[in-house]
C-alpha cells in the first residue's frame, strides 16, 4: 500500500482472510447527494462497544468479519476486543471471550472456529486500523473500490497497521461490557418497524400481511440489502413511484411483492416504494442475520423508536463512556 | 421577491417520515424541471441553516430526503422547521448549475444497443446519435452508484424500455438510455439501461480532490467523438491520474 511503504512494523499479518473481512468505521455520510453510499459497519452497536473496550473513539476503524472469522498473526503487542457474532474465537488455541478487552502479545495467533450465533463479528484493536481516510471515512466500499484496505476485502498476506495510541496499552485495564447489555442474537428475530405513512402504493392488506408473516433471508443478501422471501406484499398496480432517497432499514417492495431490507451499502436513491422502516435500535439485530434466518415485523411509533435509542445510548454510555472524536492524522 | 401566493404555491406538499432518523419532503409527483429546480433550491436552503444534527441532505427528482441524528431531533420539531422554511423561487430551470460537455463514442463495442434502439425507433443509428446529442440535459439527481447522473429528458422519439434482463456488468463510462432518461455508469456495475456509447471522462475519481464530476442541478451536453479522439482522451485521463498519484 503506497501510503505505508515505510519501516513501520505491521501490527497484524493476515494468515487467512475468512469469507469477507473488511475494514469499516461508522461510514461516510455527507456524500449521498453524489450517490456515494454511507456504508460503514453493519452492526453499529457491536462496533462501538468493541472500540470503547480498547479505549478508541467510536469512529475508529475495525474489522468486520462476515460468516466466518479470519486467522491473524500479531507482530506487535496490542489490546483487542471481539464483539458481535460468536465465531468461537481462540488465541493460540485457547477460547477467548466476546465483549471483553484482551491483551495480545507479539507472536500470538487469533483464529476462529464454528459460527454459533450472529453473522458479523467485529475486531477492534487499540488505536484503530490505519488506512487512508477517503471522503471522510476509512470504510471499505467494495463495489467502487473506495476506502478501507485498497478498496477491497482482506487477503492472505496483507499487513495491517494501527493508528498512534493516545494512551499506553498497559493503562487499559481489563474492560468488559456488562452481560445485561450484551445483545442476544437469534436465527429468528422480530424487528420493530415504522410503517410508511403514505397509502399510495400498497393495498391495505399489505400492511397486515407484513406484520403477520415470517420472512426468510434469501441467499442473495449482502451489505447492500437482504432479499426476503415470504407472503407477497400487494402493490397498487397503477400507482407510479418516482425514485427518491433511501434509508438504511427501509423495506422496499419490487413488483413481485417480495421485500428487500436495505442495509448500509444501499444505493442512496431507490425506485421501489418503501412499506416500512426498521427502527435504529433494531438495526444491529438485522445486521446479524444471515441467509436462511427468519424475521417478523411489528409496528412501532417514531416516538417510541427514538425513546428506545435514547435509553440504549444512555445505558451504554453509563457502562462504557464514549471517548473524544478521532484525530484524522495517521501515526508517524 | 416572490409574492405570498407564489410562496404558497411553492410550499412543500408532503412531509413523510422515513423511519426514526430521516424525513422526505415532496414537492411534486412528476419528473419536471421546475419541480426539480425547487428541490435543489430547497436543498441549498436547508444546508444554509447549518442545523446541528443534520447528517445528509439528498435531493432527488421531486423530493428531498433529510437524514438526521435521532438523538438530536424529534420528528415533529424537525417537520415544523422544514415546513416554515420558505423556499426561494428559482429564477429559471436552466440557469443554475455548471454546464458540462461530455465526449461520447457512440455505437460499436462501446454502444452495443445503438442499432437496437435505432430499429425500435425506426431511425438510422446516425439519427439516434444526432437526437441524443441535440439536447442539453438536466442532472435531476445522482444515485444508483457513486456519481451516476439521472439526466433528462431524452427526445420522445428515443423512448425505449429498460432491458428485460439487466446486464451483470456494464463497463465504466457507458452511456445508457431508459424511458425518457439517459445516464452514465461511473463504475462497472450491473445495469439494465440500453447502452449507446461510452465516455472516456471519469465521473467518479475516488482519490481526486473533486471526486465527483457532476452535481444535481448541473447541465450536460453530449459531444459525439471518433475512435481516435476516444483513445487520445483516454490516454490523457490515464496520464492525469498517474500525475495525481505522484
Amino acid at each position: 500500500m503506497a501510503t505505508h511503504e515505510n519501516s513501520r512494523t505491521p501490527l497484524i499479518e493476515v494468515i487467512k482472510p475468512g469469507w469477507l473481512t473488511t475494514i469499516q468505521d461508522l461510514g461516510r455520510p455527507g456524500y449521498q447527494q453524489y450517490g456515494m453510499p454511507v456504508g460503514g459497519v453493519m452492526d453499529r452497536f457491536a462496533a462501538i462497544v468493541a472500540n470503547r473496550l480498547v479505549g478508541n473513539p467510536d469512529q475508529a476503524a475495525v474489522l468486520e468479519c462476515t460468516g466466518q472469522g479470519p486467522e491473524l498473526l500479531f507482530q506487535q503487542d496490542t489490546y483487542l476486543a471481539i464483539t458481535g457474532a460468536n465465531f468461537s474465537p481462540t488465541l493460540n488455541g485457547h477460547a477467548i471471550a466476546l465483549w471483553h478487552g484482551i491483551n495480545v502479545r507479539q507472536g500470538d495467533r487469533l483464529a476462529f472456529g464454528p459460527r454459533r450465533l450472529g453473522f458479523r463479528c467485529y475486531l477492534a484493536i487499540a488505536g484503530g486500523f490505519d488506512v487512508p481516510v477517503i471522503l471522510g471515512s476509512r470504510s471499505t466500499h467494495c463495489p467502487s473500490q473506495t476506502g478501507g484496505f485498497n478498496g477491497r476485502p482482506l487477503r492472505a498476506g496483507d499487513h495491517l497497521y494501527h493508528c498512534a495510541l493516545d494512551q499506553a496499552i498497559d493503562t487499559l485495564v481489563a474492560r468488559r461490557l456488562p452481560p445485561r447489555l450484551c445483545p442476544s442474537y437469534s436465527d429468528s428475530v422480530t424487528l420493530r418497524v415504522i410503517l410508511d405513512s403514505r397509502r399510495d402504493f400498497f393495498h391495505r392488506c399489505a400492511l397486515t400481511v407484513l406484520t403477520n408473516s415470517t420472512y426468510t433471508v434469501a441467499p442473495q443478501s449482502d451489505r447492500t440489502g437482504y432479499r426476503l422471501s415470504g407472503p407477497p406484499l400487494a402493490r397498487i398496480e397503477e400507482s407510479r413511484f418516482i425514485s427518491e432517497g433511501t434509508v438504511t432499514g427501509s423495506l422496499q417492495v419490487p413488483p413481485d411483492g417480495q421485500p428487500i431490507l436495505l442495509m448500509v451499502d444501499r444505493q442512496t436513491t431507490g425506485g421501489y416504494p418503501p412499506i416500512a422502516t426498521v427502527i435504529s435500535v433494531d438495526l444491529p439485530l438485522a445486521a446479524q442475520l444471515g441467509p436462511g434466518n427468519t424475521v417478523c415485523f411489528v409496528a412501532c411509533s417514531i416516538a417510541e423508536a427514538q425513546a428506545l435509542l435514547r435509553t440504549q445510548t444512555h445505558l451504554l454510555n453509563a457502562a462504557l463512556p464514549p471517548l473524544p472524536a478521532i484525530r484524522s492524522t495517521p501515526s508517524p | 421577491m416572490p409574492t405570498s401566493a407564489q410562496e404558497e404555491a411553492l410550499a412543500p406538499r408532503r412531509i413523510i417520515p422515513m423511519g426514526d432518523s430521516a424525513v422526505t419532503v415532496e414537492f411534486g409527483d412528476s419528473i419536471d424541471p421546475t419541480v426539480n429546480a425547487l428541490v435543489i433550491s430547497y436543498t441549498k436552503k436547508i444546508r444554509e441553516q447549518d442545523w446541528s444534527g443534520i447528517v445528509d441532505v439528498v435531493p432527488t427528482f421531486r423530493s428531498v430526503t433529510i437524514h438526521f441524528d435521532p438523538l438530536q431531533w424529534d420528528m415533529a420539531s424537525l417537520a415544523d422547521h422544514l415546513r416554515v422554511l420558505s423556499c426561494p423561487c428559482p429564477s429559471g430551470t436552466e440557469s443554475s448549475g455548471t454546464v458540462h460537455q461530455i465526449p461520447v463514442l457512440y455505437g460499436g463495442d462501446y454502444g452495443p444497443d445503438l442499432d437496437e434502439v435505432a430499429a425500435w425507433a425506426g431511425l438510422e443509428p446516425s439519427t439516434v446519435i444526432r437526437l441524443h446529442a441535440s439536447v442539453q440535459y438536466r442532472v435531476y439527481m445522482i444515485g444508483f452508484s457513486p456519481g451516476f447522473p439521472y439526466l433528462g429528458l431524452v427526445p420522445p422519439q428515443l423512448t425505449i424500455p429498460r432491458l428485460a434482463t439487466p446486464r451483470p456488468r456494464v463497463p465504466a463510462g457507458s452511456v445508457g438510455i431508459a424511458d425518457r432518461q439517459t445516464g452514465i455508469y461511473p463504475i462497472a456495475t450491473p445495469g439494465g439501461w440500453r447502452l449507446i456509447g461510452r465516455t472516456p471522462i471519469p465521473l467518479y475519481h475516488r482519490k481526486g480532490s473533486t471526486p465527483f464530476l457532476l452535481k444535481p442541478g448541473d447541465q450536460v451536453l453530449f459531444r459525439p467523438i471518433t475512435q481516435d479522439e476516444f483513445e487520445r482522451l483516454s490516454r490523457e485521463v490515464t496520464d492525469e491520474y498517474h500525475r495525481s498519484q505522484q
